[in-house]
C-alpha cells in the first residue's frame, strides 16, 4: 500500500513534560533546575515502534555469530520493513525459529550464524513469513 | 465520514499471534471460569459451535474436530487490543475506543477513505497481526452496517457512499443486526410486519419515537444518513467497577463466600488504583442458580458508603465484608457473587471528612507497595489474609495461555 496519506504519527511528542525536581522554599533555587534533562530511558533508545515490538527469549546455538546466544532476549519489530541480510523472526510450517535472510533471485534462504550448520531454502510448498526484525540480542555480562 | 473498525475473532486471533501453528486450525476462548464459549475462530464458527455454549456440552466436537481451547487471557487481549487502537488512532485526527475490539474513527477530510482503510488494515496486521475489518459510512450507525458487510467482504473493507446502493443493503438488512436494536425490539417490531432496516425507514417518525423512544428515532436518523451521535473522544473515568465469578462448584458456607469477597475486594480496589480513583460506594450480590428452578432460590444486594471515598484495599474489604453480613443467608448454594464499586471520582478531588481518622498518606504508600510487589512478583504475592490463604479455590483457568507482552517469564520462548 502506498501511504501518501497524512500522518499524525508526529504528533507524539510532548508525550513527557519534565518538572521541577525542587519543591520551592523561599530561599535560592537550584542553579542546576534550568538544566533539568529527561532521564535516559533505554524504551526510548531501543523501541521505535512500541505497538509492533515483542520480546523473545531464544535457547540453542545456530546464531552465535550474531550475537544471538542460549539465553538471549530478543528485541523484535514487526513494523520495520526486512532487507535482504536482516536477521529475522520467521514462521516455517507453523514453527518460529531466527535466521539470516537472504533473497538470491527469486529464492529465499535462511542462513544459519553458526560454522557447523548449513542453510535453508524456502520451497514453494512450505508455509513460512516473515514475523519481525530482530533489532537486538541481550546478554547479561561476565 | 465515520470508519468504523472491528477486530476479527479478537481473541482467537491474539491466541494465534504467538502461536503460527494454529493458523488455519479451529480455536476457541472459554469465559472466566472455561465455562462457555466467548469467541471462536472462523473455522470453530464453520464447525458449527455457537457463541455462549457451555463447552462441556460440546465435548464431542471438541475431540473429533480437535478444536484448541483457551482460558480468556485478558491481560494478553488488554495489551494488543492497545496496541492496535495506538496504531489506528496514530493515522486519524480523533477516534472513539468502543470495545476491547472495536473503534470509530473521524475519516472527514481523507480523500480516498477506501485506499486509506486499506492502508490501516495492512499496517495493524503487519504490526500486529490482528486482523480487522472497517467499515466507512456518513454515520456512526451506517458505518456499524458497513462494518458488518466489510466482515463478509473479501478484502475487509466495505465503504458505503451511494445513497442508492445503501438502500438496497438496508432492504436486506434484519432489523436485530442494527446497531441498538436488541432480539427484544426486533420480535416487537415484527408484530406490525416491520423485518428490515428499509421498512423501518417507511415508518412516520412520531410513531417510531412512540415504539422506540428518542435514541430509537436517533438510530433510524442515522440510518437515513443524518448524524446523531458524535465521536465520544474524551474517555471518560469509568463510572463503576465489578469484579464478579460465577463459581465453577457452587458455594454454600459463610466462610469461603467471605474469602471471595475478600479476593474480590482486593481486585476490584487494585482496578480502582490503576485509574488514579476512589469510590464513594460499594454493593456486593450473590445469587443462587437460576437455571435450576428445582433447588431453593435467593439473591441478595447491599450497598453502602465510606465515610470518604477510597481506594484502599483495607478499608475496601471491610465494608465489603459488611454488606456481605448483611445479606448472606445459609441453606442456599450460591452460583454467582460480585461487587461493585461506585461514585468513581479522581483521587485528587476526594474531599477530606473532617473526622478522618486513618492515615491516607500511610495507606496510600501500603498500597503503592502491594501493587508494586504484585506487579514485579505475580498476582496475589501479597494480600490480605482475610482472602483465603490457600487457592484452592482459585478460578478455572486450566488453558491459560501465557502473558506474552506483559510478564518477562511468559515471553515467547524459540530454538533457534
Amino acid at each position: 500500500m502506498k501511504s501518501t496519506k497524512p500522518s499524525f504519527e508526529s504528533l507524539n511528542i510532548f508525550k513527557e513534560i519534565p518538572f521541577s525536581s525542587q519543591s520551592v522554599p523561599a530561599g535560592f533555587p537550584s542553579p542546576a533546575d534550568d538544566f533539568l534533562e529527561f532521564d535516559l530511558s533505554l524504551d526510548k533508545k531501543l523501541i521505535k515502534h512500541p505497538s509492533a515490538t515483542f520480546f523473545v527469549r531464544v535457547s540453542g546455538n545456530s546464531m552465535v555469530n550474531a550475537k544471538i546466544f542460549d539465553g538471549s532476549i530478543l528485541l523484535v519489530d514487526r513494523a520495520e520493513e526486512i532487507k535482504n541480510g536482516d536477521i529475522v523472526l520467521v514462521v516455517i510450517d507453523g514453527d518460529f525459529t531466527v535466521k539470516r535472510y537472504k533473497k538470491l533471485g527469486e529464492n529465499i534462504f535462511l542462513y544459519p550464524e553458526n560454522k557447523n550448520m548449513s542453510p535453508i531454502k524456502i520451497t514453494k510448498n512450505s508455509e513460512s513469513y516473515v514475523w519481525g526484525k530482530v533489532m537486538w540480542s541481550f546478554n547479561r555480562v561476565r | 465520514m465515520i470508519a468504523l473498525v472491528d477486530c476479527n475473532n479478537f481473541y482467537a486471533s491474539c491466541e494465534r499471534i504467538f502461536k503460527p501453528h494454529l493458523d488455519k486450525k479451529p480455536i476457541a476462548v472459554l469465559s472466566n471460569n472455561d465455562g462457555c464459549v466467548i469467541a471462536r475462530s472462523n473455522e470453530s464458527k464453520f464447525l458449527g459451535l455457537k457463541m455462549g455454549e457451555p463447552i462441556f456440552k460440546k465435548r464431542y466436537l471438541v475431540d473429533k474436530h480437535n478444536i484448541h481451547l483457551f482460558s480468556s487471557n485478558f491481560a494478553l487481549y488488554g495489551d494488543i487490543s492497545k496496541r492496535v487502537f495506538d496504531i489506528v488512532g496514530n493515522n486519524v485526527p480523533s477516534y472513539e475506543i468502543y470495545s476491547i475490539d472495536e473503534a470509530f474513527l473521524d475519516f472527514s477530510g481523507i480523500k480516498d477513505p477506501y485506499g486509506y482503510a486499506l492502508h490501516i488494515r495492512e499496517k495493524v496486521k503487519r504490526w500486529t497481526g490482528i486482523p480487522i475489518s472497517i467499515g466507512i459510512s456518513y454515520t456512526k450507525t451506517l458505518s456499524k452496517v458497513a462494518g458488518y458487510i466489510a466482515k463478509k467482504s473479501r478484502n475487509g473493507i466495505s465503504y458505503l457512499k451511494d445513497k442508492n446502493e445503501i438502500n438496497e443493503i438496508l432492504r436486506s438488512l434484519p432489523l436485530d443486526e442494527i446497531w441498538g436494536i436488541g432480539i427484544r425490539y426486533a420480535i416487537k417490531m415484527k408484530k406490525y410486519g416491520i423485518h428490515t432496516a428499509a421498512d423501518l425507514l417507511e415508518c412516520d417518525e412520531t410513531w417510531i419515537r412512540k415504539m422506540m423512544n428518542v435514541v430509537g428515532l436517533r438510530m433510524v436518523r442515522e440510518l437515513k444518513c443524518i448524524p446523531h451521535f458524535n465521536l465520544n473522544t474524551n474517555r471518560n473515568m469509568k463510572k463503576s467497577i465489578c469484579t464478579s465469578r460465577s463459581f465453577a462448584i457452587e458455594i454454600k458456607e459463610y466462610s469461603r463466600m467471605s474469602e471471595y469477597i475478600s479476593m474480590f475486594s482486593s481486585r476490584c480496589s487494585e482496578k480502582l488504583r490503576s485509574e488514579k480513583a476512589c469510590a464513594r460506594s460499594i454493593s456486593v450480590f450473590m445469587y443462587t442458580n437460576r437455571f435450576k428452578p428445582k433447588v431453593k432460590q435467593y439473591s441478595g444486594y447491599f450497598s453502602m458508603n465510606f465515610h470518604t471515598a477510597t481506594s484502599d484495599t483495607i478499608t475496601i474489604t471491610k465494608l465489603a465484608i459488611k454488606c456481605l453480613k448483611k445479606i448472606f443467608r445459609s441453606g442456599y448454594s450460591y452460583k454467582k457473587a460480585g461487587i461493585i464499586l461506585s461514585d468513581i471520582i479522581p483521587k485528587n478531588q476526594v474531599q477530606l471528612n473532617l473526622f478522618e481518622t486513618t492515615d491516607r498518606n500511610k495507606t496510600d504508600k501500603l498500597m503503592k507497595t502491594i501493587d508494586r510487589v504484585n506487579g514485579n512478583m505475580g498476582r496475589d504475592i501479597l494480600k490480605l489474609s482475610s482472602s483465603g490463604i490457600n487457592n484452592k479455590w482459585k478460578i478455572g483457568k486450566e488453558k491459560l495461555s501465557p502473558c506474552y507482552t506483559t510478564r518477562w517469564e511468559d515471553i515467547l520462548h524459540i530454538r533457534v
